[in-house]
């Protein structure tokens, strides 16, 4: 991926695919250190399926038989010297709170960290791609909030029309850019 | 600076719409976001889509959805477009720039861009 952004996207497809009602997306940054967290309140996993899907040869897909949005994020954040973790409470085990929680630390100064690119896209293409679940957004610098989005405050305000109409989409992606040139 | 009850705005203008629009949707656009497509630049061929089927006021017959993997990794970004009664269109390799050229030439004017489709022979 020629960005993290691409990354998040990727694996926060994941999230809505196993049936999260509310999909946050955390990006914590200083100047050394960037830590992302993807937090889902879906259906989770058993321990052996968390063990796998760190593997590439593991999907739930059956087009093929690899799945690498996983394995590709977890690439990313060791080639820098981070780390990367998968926690899961699957809704067999856990009916009340269960989901998963993916975690990636990168180092910013390591010449392999692949810069954060347009998260801003990410954030409304996923919107866009799936209008009837959640998304929490939010990106702090130095413990400074950038920019940050909560899809069930803009639903509520819109009362019945759907997140992905275009205008809606254009409002979500002027309201973000605003945000990042305010707190700059 | 942009509040929420800009949202308000747009609601009161949509609402209507949107009751219109409803099942007049005849085309529909889908984008590989697999894995493989977005690594293979799946983002801005979705974003080129959506924004010129609103530029060309398609909406009303036009939507662009996303889905997983199409199983034809080595061809992506992929752009499957179908129509009722017609037979599903599969554009390969695409960019954004080819993205804006199918919505004029095939979703508004009906004209395959056979040129940037998938042919047999390549499978």
């Amino acid at each position: 991926m020629k960005e993290l952004s691409l990354n998040i996207l990727d694996v926060a497809e994941n999230s809505v695919k196993a049936g999260a009602e509310l999909t946050q997306i955390i990006i914590d940054e200083t100047d050394e250190a960037l830590v992302l967290k993807i937090i889902d309140n879906g259906c989770g996993m058993s321990e052996d399926v968390v063990r796998s899907v760190i593997d590439p040869f593991y999907t739930t897909r059956t087009t093929r038989k690899v799945g690498l949005g996983v394995p590709l994020l977890k690439l990313a954040a060791e080639q820098t010297g981070g780390s990367f973790s998968i926690n899961s409470k699957s809704s067999a085990e856990y009916p009340i709170e269960h989901g998963t929680k993916v975690e990636a630390r990168f180092c910013k100064n390591h010449i392999d960290f692949t810069p954060l690119g347009d998260v801003i896209s990410s954030i409304t293409t996923l919107i866009q791609g799936h209008p009837d679940t959640d998304f929490l957004f939010s990106h702090t610098l130095s413990g400074k909030v950038c920019a940050e989005l909560d899809t069930r405050e803009i639903r509520k305000a819109l009362d019945g029309v759907p997140l992905c109409e275009y205008e809606v989409i254009k409002w979500i992606e002027e309201y973000l850019k605003e945000q990042y040139a305010e707190n700059k | 600076m942009k509040s929420l009850a800009e949202l308000q705005a747009i609601k009161d203008k949509m609402k209507d719409k949107v009751v219109l629009r409803e099942g007049t949707n005849d085309i529909r656009v889908v984008v590989g976001m697999a894995t493989c497509g977005i690594a293979a630049g799946a983002r801005p061929v979705l974003n080129a889509l959506v924004e010129s089927v609103n530029e060309l006021g398609l909406s009303n017959k036009v939507t662009v959805s996303q889905t997983g993997c199409i199983g034809i990794c080595q061809f992506e970004p992929v752009v499957e477009v179908f129509e009722a009664g017609k037979e599903k269109v599969t554009y390969v390799k695409m960019t954004a720039e080819k993205a804006k050229q199918v919505a004029e030439s095939h979703l508004q004017g009906g004209k395959v861009l056979t040129e940037y489709t998938l042919s047999e022979g390549e499978l």
